[in-house]
C-alpha cells in the first residue's frame, strides 16, 4: 500500500506571535515545527505499513527551504521518501498568496504524480486552523474521504478500507470506502514516536524531490486585517512572586468555592 | 434576490443541532444588514422533515428549502455535496452560513470545492460596513484575529463557531414563511463510502457538565509525572479534574475528562485552568464558567482574554504554592 502523508510546518508552539508589519498576515519568528496533527496522520501512515508489512509511505509538503527540516524528521521517524514544493517565503507564489483551495491544488499536482493508495493528513493546522485542506485534495483529487479519524483498517492489496471516526459528543462511527481514499486523522488515535539516532542517520540516505509550484490563481478571499484579540473579561492580573500570587489566589478561591 | 441560505443540522433525536439554531442567528443578522431576504435549508428524508422546515417557516424564515430523498437519511459527504451544491446552482445565494460542526467539516470544503470556491470556516465574528460584509476567524491558536472579506464573485461561504453568536430563539410570529420542497438528483452509486451506525465506547463516568469547582490542565504541564501537582490542587478544592485535548491524547487522563468542542462542555463556578493556552476548541467547551483563574507562564495566552484572574508566571511554582495556602 503506498501512502502520501501531507504535512505543514508550522510556527512552534510557544513562538512568541506578532502581527506582520502590513497588518494582515503573522510574523512567527524563525522556530519552525511539524504540524501537530499532521504528524499524527503520520505516525498512522508508519504504523499501517508495519502492521501490513509492505508499503511507501511519501511524505509531502509545500513550503520555502525551512521545511526541509520538518521532511527530515518525518524521513527521520521512518518516512521512505519526501515531496518538497519549494515556494517563496512570502511575496508571489508563497503560500500566504493562495488560498486554501490554492494551496491544496498545489498538494494535488504533486499526489497526482505518485497515484497513491492512500492520502493521510492531520485534520487541521496549528497556524491558520482551517481545517480544511485535506477535504479540499480530496475533492481536487476525485478521491472519496473520511474526516477526524482515529484508526484504519486495511489489508494488503484491499480495494476497501475501514475506519473509525469520532463523532461529537464522545460518538464514533465506522466507515467503509473504496481505496484510493483521503483520511484526516484526528490526534489521539495513536502515540506519537520520536526519531531515533538510527533513524537520523538513516534519513540522510533517503531521497527528497524538490519540484517547482504551479502559479497561483488569484484568491477567492482576502485578508482585511490581522490583529491581538481583545479581552471579553475584566481580568484582574496578580502579580509578584509565586507565593504572593499563590496567596492572592488561595484568597480569591476561598471566597469563591467556600473552603 | 441575492439571498442568506442559512443551512441547518438537526440531531438523530430530530431536534436542532445547537450550534444550527447559533447560526441561523447569525445568518438572520447577516441578512438583516446586508439587506437581503433569509432562506433555510434542512437535509433529510420527506418523512423527517415537515416539522422542522414548518418550525422554520413560522418563525419567519422567508423561504424554507426541505432537500428531500432518502439518500439524505444518513449523512455521507458524496450526498450532501451534490445536494447542496445542486439548490445553491438554483436559488444562487449571495451568502451560505453553516453551522461548524463535525459534519459541516466534514462536507462544506468540497461543496465549496466543486463551485470553485472557498469556505471562510470557523467563524467567530462578522461585520457589515457599507453593504460589505468581513468575518472574523481566529489564527495561531487564538492568539490573532483575521478578518477575511469575499473576493470571488459566487457565494460566500462561511461556517460559524459554537458560542459565537447568541443562538436564534425566535417563536411563531405574524409573517409565516414558506416551506419548499426541493428534490436533488442523486444517484446511489454516486455514494462511495458506507457509514456505520454510531456507538460510544463506554458509558461515560465522569460528569463534568455538574461540578461546581473544576481544575483543568493543559500542556504546560510538561509532562505525566508532572500531574500530581495539579491533582494535589483538585483535592484541596475539593474539584473535578479535567484537562485539555492534548493531555488525553498523550493517555495522561482519560478522555471523559476532556473539555471543549471535541469533549464535554462545562460550566462549573469556578474553573482554574492550569497550563492551558486556550485554543478556540477548548474555550467553547468552558467559556459558560462563572468565574475563570488562568495560571499560564506565557502573557498572550488566549486563555487570558478569558480569565476573571490571570497569574502569569511558572506553574511548577504557582501550583504547589496555592495548594499549600489552600490547605493552611
Amino acid at each position: 500500500m503506498k501512502i502520501v502523508v501531507a504535512v505543514k510546518q508550522v510556527p512552534e508552539r510557544d513562538a512568541p506571535v506578532r502581527v506582520a508589519a502590513d497588518g494582515r498576515g503573522v510574523d512567527a519568528g524563525d522556530a519552525w515545527t511539524m504540524n501537530e496533527p499532521d504528524a499524527y496522520a503520520l505516525e498512522e501512515a508508519l504504523q499501517l505499513k508495519e502492521r501490513l508489512g509492505e508499503g511507501e509511505v511519501v511524505v509531502l509538503s509545500a513550503g520555502p527551504e525551512r521545511v526541509e527540516s520538518t521532511l527530515r524528521e518525518a524521513l527521520a521517524k521512518g518516512a521512505d521518501r519526501a515531496l518538497h514544493i519549494v515556494t517563496p517565503e512570502d511575496g508571489a507564489g508563497s503560500l500566504a498568496e493562495r488560498d486554501t483551495l490554492g494551496v491544496a491544488q498545489l498538494l494535488a499536482d504533486a499526489v497526482k504524480t505518485e497515484s497513491p493508495d492512500l492520502v493521510l493528513t492531520g485534520l487541521q493546522s496549528d497556524d491558520l486552523g482551517a481545517g480544511q485542506t485535506g477535504v479540499v485534495l480530496a475533492e481536487l483529487l476525485g478521491l472519496p474521504h473520511a474526516t477526524l479519524v482515529l484508526s484504519v483498517e486495511a489489508s494488503a492489496g484491499a480495494k476497501q478500507i475501514r475506519v473509525k471516526r469520532e463523532l461529537e459528543d464522545g460518538w464514533f462511527q465506522q466507515i467503509e470506502m473504496p481505496v484510493p481514499a483521503l483520511l484526516t486523522i484526528q490526534s489521539g488515535g495513536n502515540r506519537l514516536r520520536y526519531a531515533t539516532l538510527m533513524g537520523i542517520k538513516r534519513a540522510r540516505s533517503k531521497e527528497t524531490k524538490q519540484t517547482e509550484p504551479a502559479a497561483a490563481d488569484a484568491r477567492h478571499d482576502e485578508i482585511v486585517r490581522v490583529s491581538i484579540p481583545e479581552r471579553t473579561r475584566q481580568t484582574e492580573m496578580l502579580t509578584g512572586d509565586a507565593v504572593q500570587i499563590a496567596a492572592k489566589l488561595a484568597e480569591r478561591l476561598k471566597a469563591e468555592v467556600g473552603i | 434576490m441575492s439571498s442568506v441560505l442559512v443551512v441547518m443540522e438537526q440531531t438523530s433525536g430530530g431536534g436542532w443541532h445547537r450550534i444550527s439554531r447559533e447560526a441561523l442567528a447569525a445568518g438572520r443578522r447577516l441578512a438583516a444588514e446586508m439587506k437581503m431576504p433569509v432562506a433555510a435549508a434542512v437535509l433529510g428524508t420527506s418523512e423527517a422533515l415537515p416539522t422542522l422546515t414548518a418550525q422554520l417557516a413560522a418563525e419567519g424564515i422567508a423561504t424554507v428549502w426541505a432537500v428531500e430523498s432518502p439518500l439524505l437519511q444518513h449523512y455521507t459527504a458524496d450526498a450532501f455535496v451534490a445536494a447542496l451544491q445542486q439548490l445553491i446552482s438554483e436559488g444562487k445565494p449571495a451568502f451560505v452560513v453553516f453551522p461548524h460542526t463535525y459534519q459541516v467539516r466534514d462536507y462544506a470544503p468540497a461543496l465549496a470545492t466543486r463551485m470553485n470556491d472557498v469556505l471562510v470556516s470557523d467563524v467567530i465574528a462578522m461585520n457589515v460596513t457599507d453593504g460589505a460584509a468581513t468575518f472574523t476567524r481566529q489564527w495561531m491558536g487564538g492568539k490573532l484575529n483575521a478578518q477575511y472579506r469575499r473576493a470571488g464573485s459566487g457565494p460566500c461561504f462561511v461556517s460559524v463557531q459554537a458560542g459565537s453568536f447568541k443562538a436564534d430563539t425566535s417563536e411563531a410570529g405574524a409573517t409565516a414563511g414558506e416551506v419548499k420542497k426541493f428534490t436533488p438528483q442523486l444517484d446511489a452509486a454516486q455514494i462511495r463510502s458506507k457509514p456505520g451506525e454510531p456507538f460510544r465506547e463506554a458509558a461515560r463516568t465522569v460528569d463534568l457538565g455538574s461540578a461546581p469547582v473544576i481544575v483543568s490542565v493543559g500542556r504546560g504541564i510538561g509532562e505525566q509525572d508532572n500531574l500530581k501537582i495539579v491533582a494535589e490542587l483538585a483535592e484541596a478544592l475539593g474539584a473535578e479534574l479535567a484537562a485539555s485535548r492534548p493531555i488525553c491524547d498523550a493517555g495522561w487522563l482519560p478522555m471523559e475528562r476532556q473539555v471543549g468542542s471535541s469533549g464535554q462542555t462545562v460550566a462549573p463556578k469556578v474553573y482554574v485552568a492550569v497550563g492551558i493556552s486556550g485554543a478556540i476548541q477548548h474555550l467553547v467547551g468552558m467559556k459558560g464558567a462563572r468565574t475563570v483563574i488562568a495560571i499560564n507562564k506565557d502573557a498572550d495566552a488566549p486563555i487570558f482574554e478569558v480569565a476573571d484572574v490571570a497569574a502569569v508566571g511558572d506553574l511548577f511554582e504557582i501550583v504547589p504554592a496555592l495548594t499549600r495556602a489552600l490547605k493552611s
